[in-house]
């Protein structure tokens, strides 16, 4: 019997010399043209960079914020986003390639984007990081982080339900990838006081969230608790409540038009708010100022853009500023 | 004395058999997307630049080369855009968890790989099912793997820490380092692109392997029948596929020393798609692997060439889509042109 050699063939060659490591940081020290060397003094240039696929609720408000603050001072700002660690780095090095006067990344993944930022640093452009990461951001040589604690406010979360009556919560988390939404749950899990369980969806197919959150509500009566971690997931497991004749409370982190309305009319409890219009504004400011003043924001530790709750009080008044896409 | 000339032992010249080649509409649609995006960005045509486009199109290209061969020979794989976060899952999990060197951890999802790669091929050859099904099924069952075995060994969605295990700077750099050219540092992975194109076209024009994988997706009942090994040569494409997506894995994990337990899905059409733009049909048969590399450069430079020009990212894969079905029909356009020469 003979056998076919394209494996073995392709197998060959594991010895290939002359390649150097790029060891993170230390490597390359870029002329430092980036802001000196700006023509104009009113033309700076920011690139926003997020963990976030195009269309997504939430980052379009970080994104109406970066925007709003890039007109406000008259300076260019670029959105950008993707999911998969490799090409959000990509977008990072990109951003280095065009010498920009900074770089605002958010990072869901913070080991995976060490190097594409250590890069940004090495060729001293400041970098801001936003929304997850905190832990990381100064070791990697950030100016500041602008976020909230997933875990702080997983906890806050957790006490608010807990004072609800819930004693079995749904957690449903909606991006595979995310380390922050298992914060989320596990901050919530510590303040409750009841069970926890998790149910893993896809944020990109809703009816399928519905349909998922309905068949874990159908098939477990004790359930009497919902925490979505996205508000688009949260509108769907609205619905399921309803298709399943559940009386489960439900309960969302971050905000939309749907969900404020929501809230008024008593569908759901309340909503965790980061205010991710700031995650935008703040870090075009302070590169802003950075790069005007040389001014740094924190001292060191996270500006925090929340958390705070939205609940039937206060819903009317964010209900206005949410249809406008800056809550 | 002159014989009536026979037109099939006529001398073809070199014009001609540049343009019968199944690479050359993907060499025009390469100039055109080149020159559009460097004649509006600078820094798309600076070496910084081009160190960034070359970056996406190398891992993307040795998929797309392995996966042109496995279309060559008549088949799919959808599997294959999972199975790189496999092997990298594999990587970094027994690395990080169980004390494995590098290496060792490699072996094991090479191993794995393989396995998986022989289990589509023997499942696609023995049930005569479409491979489009059977490997639809494997991307399934990979994508739960993934994410099920990942979130119950390490209790979280993504396992990171690769930097601190033993083995991983020799890894790193000869598989995830970067070279400086001209004092830009490109990725090594190009390197490894290359030398998968040139051992994949070897195999394809200069090799009986070639030959077979030629015959069994053009006709495989005919292949069959003058004597060609079909089961087998089909099995050994998957298992190709499958070691190529181990070192896509591989070099990714290396790089960015972590791993999420939701990485390649979707990845798996854009190496058809690099594939396709490179000259392989979709039916089989016909195609090249220096096509499906250039159809991995095209790709890289439209995904960041868009993002140099600085266009809104809310229309961004309005663009992509454009830009590949633009690609696409230009090397139709050229083939087709091609073949009346040819007659």
């Amino acid at each position: 019997m003979r056998r076919t050699p394209i494996v073995l063939a392709l197998l060959g060659a594991l010895a290939v010399s002359g390649c150097s490591s790029s060891g993170g940081q230390s490597a390359q020290s870029a002329p430092a043209a980036s802001s000196a060397a700006a023509p104009a003094a009113a033309s700076a240039s920011f690139a926003v960079i997020t963990h976030a696929g195009a269309g997504d609720s939430f980052w379009d408000v970080v994104k109406n914020g970066a925007e709003a603050a890039g007109k406000q001072y008259g300076v260019k700002v670029t959105y950008q986003g993707d999911g998969d660690p490799a090409k959000q780095s990509q977008l990072i090095d990109q951003a280095v390639s065009e010498k920009v006067d900074g770089i605002v990344v958010s990072m869901a993944n913070p080991d995976a984007l060490k190097e594409a930022i250590g890069k940004a640093v090495a060729a001293k452009i400041p970098v801001v990081t936003i929304n997850s990461g905190a832990d990381s951001s100064k070791a990697f040589g950030a100016i500041t982080h602008v976020g909230q604690s997933e875990d702080v406010a997983g906890r806050g979360a957790g006490e608010q339900l807990k004072a609800a009556g819930v004693t079995k919560l749904l957690c449903v988390i909606h991006e595979a990838g995310n380390v922050g939404l298992d914060q989320r749950c596990k901050g919530a899990e510590q303040t409750l006081g009841g069970t926890v369980e998790r149910l893993q969806v896809d944020v990109s197919n809703l009816a399928d969230v519905t349909s998922k959150v309905t068949a874990k509500l159908q098939s477990d009566k004790q359930v009497n608790g919902v925490l979505a971690l996205n508000p688009a997931v949260a509108i769907a497991a609205r619905d399921a409540i309803k298709d399943s004749g559940s009386p489960a409370k439900l309960a969302t982190f971050d905000l939309s038009g749907d969900v404020v309305s929501a809230i008024k009319d008593g569908e759901i409890l309340f909503a965790v708010d980061q205010q991710q219009y700031l995650q935008g504004y703040l870090p075009i400011t302070f590169l802003n100022l950075y790069k005007n003043n040389l001014n740094t924001v924190g001292g060191g530790l996270p500006v925090n853009t929340g958390p705070g709750f939205v609940t039937k009080d206060n819903a009317e008044q964010v209900a206005k500023l949410a249809e406008a896409g800056t809550r | 004395m002159t014989l009536a000339a026979d037109e099939r032992v006529a001398d073809v010249g070199l014009a001609r058999r540049l343009l019968i080649r199944p690479e050359l509409g993907a060499v025009v649609g390469l100039v055109v997307v080149f020159v559009f995006f460097a004649s509006q960005s600078p820094v798309f045509r600076s070496l910084d630049g081009i160190a960034n486009w070359l970056d996406p199109a190398a891992t993307l290209g040795i998929m797309a080369v392995a996966v042109a061969l496995l279309m060559i020979g008549g088949e799919f794989d959808l599997s294959a855009g999972v199975l790189t976060g496999t092997s990298g899952l594999i990587l970094v999990t027994l690395a990080t968890r169980y004390g494995f060197s590098v290496w060792a951890a490699m072996l094991v999802g090479l191993v794995v790989a393989l396995a998986i790669g022989l289990a589509n091929g023997l499942v696609v050859t023995r049930t005569r099912l479409p491979s489009f099904i059977v490997t639809l099924g494997t991307f399934l069952m990979l994508q739960g793997l993934n994410l099920g075995v990942t979130k119950a060994i390490t209790g979280t969605v993504q396992v990171s820490g690769l930097r601190r295990a033993s083995g991983f700077e020799a890894a790193n750099a000869i598989l995830a380092g970067t070279i400086q050219i001209g004092g830009t540092s490109f990725r090594v992975a190009i390197l490894w692109w290359i030398l998968v194109t040139a051992v994949a076209t070897w195999v394809l024009m200069r090799s009986k392997a070639g030959n077979w994988i030629f015959a069994v997706g053009g006709n495989e009942q005919a292949a069959r029948a003058v004597g060609v090994a079909a089961a087998r040569t089909k099995i050994a494409l998957f298992m190709t596929t499958a070691f190529a997506a181990w070192l896509v894995g591989s070099i990714l994990a290396l790089r960015y020393t972590s791993v999420q337990a939701n990485i390649g899905i979707g990845q798996e059409f854009i190496y058809i798609i690099a594939a396709v733009i490179g000259g392989c049909l979709l039916t089989g048969g016909y195609g090249s692997a220096i096509g499906a590399a250039i159809g991995a450069v095209i790709f890289g430079m439209a995904d960041k060439g868009i993002v140099f020009l600085g266009w809104n990212a809310d229309w961004f894969k309005f663009f992509l889509g454009a830009m590949l079905l633009l690609a696409t029909l230009a090397n139709r356009l050229v083939r087709r042109y091609a073949e009346e020469v040819k007659h």
